[in-house]
């Protein structure tokens, strides 16, 4: 997996960063001080056991965190220099810039797979797009327009998990965010909707920027530029404990504590 | 050779369990059959003797011979008030489970839940009492004010001024008696919704109203159906609260809900059985809950059905 910082001029992709970041659940501090540098272009992965707060910290990327009851939170997220939890800012807006895709493929059941692409554009109100045109641009990018394309008006779950998956992220395309966000998106699939994902994540790299939680480090190494350690120790919130380049993390990493989870001696 | 296989009970115990539960089951569909039977049995000679007049047309007079027992418009004002319920207690339900469900604190929530549930054991005569010394004066300045500027509608017109027994204050007060109802199914539905669904809303930019109204609704619409259903069969039904601020006409009311006349067949029931002719009139009144029993029926395999049709997605 090549690194190269190079691609940072493309359109559509933005840089995301967050500076020291806290969250606790009620009393319970769960994420302590993490600061990431995304890098347009790039997928990064955040890895680390159980409860060590990484898909939390994702969460508070695109500001769904707050809709915990009970959710805190300090520092800083800024997209493109801007913080996203400014106290001018509409989380909407966040949300529309920063997609999300979730573990358990979620489309709506209600509507049918081409409603499902265009439930962002309703949801959101948007107007003067061409129906026909998005969604068959963004099944493409999520590469299942050719297994959708003659049964567009079927109900969404009449498809199988991986098929919803990429729907979910092809729904998530057709808001053209600058950033998504992924919660463990394949740990529901199996092994070739996993491949699938992944070549489509490594498609999607070129045009945007992408943040992955995985449990999986074999996908964290296919598909991610870079990777950030999580671990929470003895009750102590989550830290980040090692970032950097993957091949680094995985290959020569700085931290002990890194070494042994990713020869998997825990977690 | 291919055989039938049955989970049969076989020890004692659950042979005895089995056939307890069963018995139990069995007897409530017999119930349901003997007081159909019954009813049917009671009330023929006077279906025989008013014919398809019984439920078309609308006059009640003992005096002439034959007499005449007609119940079109309690048919049709049971049909309008429980209507007129429904469109008052759905928005209202459908308000209240969501802000009970999403909205509210622990601590909010379960006190609404509870003042809710306590409006559904409240014996109807003191809705019924309620609604007459405290609600209907209230209803009717409403009525006077909807009189006042729509009541260039038809619906909204009135020929005497009088607000009172009026269509629409019973409507309420049927209202007030089946949101704890809907509300109750609603309640479960919206809980028991995959929260996932609601985060994908939201992660796509949906507001808080266009989550409810395009992701939240449709979701649920076919258990909140359901629920109307429920509702309309109580509305349908409902007896003593509506006879107490209702102003029974046999002259059949449309769909004039500011008018001081309407029908509900369970209400007139109610007003003639005390003082009604047993050789004549009471075989009527028996017709007229055969009637009213006919449509409750009908109602609730409505709503079966809508329920199974209003969710195709559930069964892939």
């Amino acid at each position: 997996m090549s690194a190269e910082m190079a691609l940072q001029e493309q359109v559509g992709a933005s840089s995301l960063r967050s500076e020291d970041v806290n969250v606790w659940f009620g009393e319970r501090h769960v994420l302590g001080g993490v600061s990431l540098d995304f890098q347009p272009n790039q997928v990064t992965a955040l890895i680390g056991p159980s409860g060590c707060g990484k898909s939390t910290y994702l969460r508070t990327l695109n500001r769904m965190h707050e809709l915990i009851p009970g959710a805190g939170f300090a520092g800083k997220v800024l997209l493109d220099g801007k913080d996203i939890y400014g106290s001018d800012i509409d989380p909407v807006d966040v949300r529309l810039a920063i997609g999300m895709v979730f573990q358990k493929p979620n489309p709506f059941p209600t509507m049918t797979i081409a409603e499902n692409v265009l439930a962002g554009l309703k949801l959101s109100g948007r107007r003067g797009y061409d129906a026909n045109e998005l969604v068959e641009t963004s099944l493409r990018r999520a590469s299942i327009w050719n297994e959708v394309k003659d049964r567009l008006k079927d109900p969404a779950i009449s498809l199988s998990g991986g098929q919803q998956q990429r729907l979910c992220i092809a729904r998530s395309l057709a808001m053209s965010p600058e950033v998504i966000l992924m919660d463990e998106p394949c740990s529901a699939l199996d092994p070739g909707s996993t491949r699938r994902i992944e070549e489509t994540i490594v498609e999607l790299s070129d045009s945007m920027t992408i943040v992955i939680v995985t449990h999986n480090m074999q996908q964290a190494q296919r598909v991610a530029h870079n990777t950030a350690f999580f671990l929470a120790e003895d009750g102590n919130p989550g830290q980040v404990v090692e970032y950097g380049r993957t091949e680094d993390v995985f290959n020569t990493p700085s931290d002990s504590r890194t070494n042994d989870y990713v020869n998997g001696h825990f977690g | 050779m291919r055989r039938k296989l049955m989970a049969k009970p076989f020890s004692w115990q659950d042979k005895a369990f089995f056939y307890t539960v069963r018995a139990a089951a069995g007897s409530s569909l017999v119930l349901v059959a003997l007081i159909f039977a019954f009813l049917l049995a009671r009330s023929l000679p006077a279906l025989q003797q008013q014919g398809l007049g019984f439920v078309t047309g609308s006059v009640w007079d003992n005096s002439t011979t034959p007499p005449l027992f007609q119940i079109g418009s309690m048919l049709w004002g049971s049909i309008l008030i429980a209507f007129l319920g429904i469109i008052l207690a759905v928005p209202m339900s459908v308000a209240v489970s969501y802000f009970i469900v999403f909205l509210a604190g622990k601590r909010v929530k379960a006190i609404a839940t509870t003042l809710i549930d306590l409006l559904a054991a409240l014996p109807s005569i003191v809705i019924g009492l309620w609604g007459i010394a405290v609600f209907a004066p209230a209803g009717a300045e409403w009525s006077q004010l909807i009189n006042k500027y729509l009541g260039w509608l038809p619906f909204f017109s009135s020929t005497t001024n009088n607000f009172l027994g009026t269509p629409f204050i019973a409507g309420w007060i049927v209202a007030v008696m089946i949101v704890p109802i809907i509300s109750s199914v609603t309640r479960e539905i919206f809980s028991q919704m995959d929260r996932e669904l609601i985060n994908a809303a939201l992660a796509l930019g949906g507001s808080k109203a266009s989550t409810f109204l395009k992701v939240i609704l449709p979701t649920a619409s076919g258990g909140i159906v359901g629920g109307v259903l429920l509702g309309l069969g109580r509305a349908l039904g409902e007896t003593v609260a509506i006879f107490f601020v209702l102003n029974l006409s046999f002259d059949i009311n449309w769909a004039g809900v500011l008018e001081s006349r309407g029908g509900s067949i369970a209400s007139m029931i109610l007003s003639k059985f005390g003082e009604a002719d047993p050789k004549t009139e009471i075989p009527a009144l028996l017709a007229a809950g055969l009637v009213l029993f006919i449509v409750t029926l009908l109602v609730n395999s409505l709503a079966a059905v809508i329920v199974d049709r209003a969710q195709p997605w559930r069964k892939i």
